[in-house]
């Protein structure tokens, strides 16, 4: 008698680790994080270095993709460096994510805060930026060293971004 | 390719369960298929269960949560008290619609 089963797998967790701030690593993080909560997992997403700048308030909207050292983009590396060819490859980018019916990054950060999912933001890298709670997006829990972040993964999976 | 019978109705399911063909599900068959996995249905349950078989219609694809989410006009922080845990392939059951295939 076939019912899927829709049963806990145990306890499942997962820390997603975002060290990037190119609007191809925030996607990658966040389509992870949803597809993970909509599995029914325990999702973490831990923003440290550039990460950082997919909870920034005003560097969330302007986070592009870069052709410059990009090999696989098919772009000249002669041209890549020109004024404008990265905001052109970035406008390239968000337009095939929109077509696929993939929200903008803020909207995105939302949904997975819905879901469920948890933000936590990297001690260091704030003191660093000289950054505090005022600059984040609404949602993120608290600012945790890397020792808090281990606690936190304890048991689950972690991927580095 | 297996058989369920629901409301006195043989349907052909998948291996893990989800319909086949959505065109043999019934309204009165969801009641069935919510409570085979631990849902009451409610109004705000019916709404998604509603957009979401018509969109497939209109789509020949079982919508995204998001889709699910401006289309039927439930926030995602509900649908996922309507249907815990795994909202996206519950609502799918649920309404005799195919397992979800996209990612977001």
């Amino acid at each position: 008698m076939p019912i899927p089963s829709f049963d806990d797998d145990g306890d499942r967790k997962v820390t997603i680790i975002l060290s990037q701030g190119s609007l191809e690593s925030a996607y990658a993080a966040l389509i992870m994080a949803n597809s993970a909560l909509g599995e029914g997992i325990e999702t973490h997403l831990f923003f440290t270095f550039w990460g950082l700048d997919l909870i920034t308030d005003k560097k969330i909207d302007h986070m592009g993709v870069t052709p410059v050292g990009n090999l696989n983009m098919g772009m000249p590396q002669a041209v890549a460096p020109i004024p404008g060819m990265a905001s052109v490859a970035t406008k390239m980018m968000k337009n095939k994510i929109a077509g696929l019916d993939v929200p903008p990054l803020r909207e995105f950060m939302e949904m997975v805060q819905d879901s469920g999912g948890a933000f936590w933001a990297c001690r260091m890298t704030v003191d660093m930026f000289d950054i505090d709670e005022s600059d984040f997006v609404p949602g993120v829990k608290d600012i945790v060293s890397a020792a808090d972040m281990f606690n936190l993964a304890e048991g689950g999976q972690i991927l580095f971004i | 390719m297996a058989t369920m019978t629901y409301s006195g109705v043989e349907v052909e399911v998948d291996e893990e369960g989800f319909f086949v063909d959505p065109e043999t599900w019934t309204e009165e068959i969801a009641g069935e298929l919510a409570s085979a996995i631990g849902i009451e249905l409610t109004e705000d349950h019916w709404s998604v269960i509603k957009f979401a078989r018509e969109d497939f219609v209109a789509k020949g694809e079982t919508p995204t949560l998001r889709r699910v989410s401006t289309g039927a006009g439930v926030p995602t922080k509900a649908l996922f008290e309507l249907f815990p845990k795994k909202p996206a392939k519950k609502f799918a059951f649920v309404s005799g619609l195919p397992k979800p295939k996209g990612c977001v």
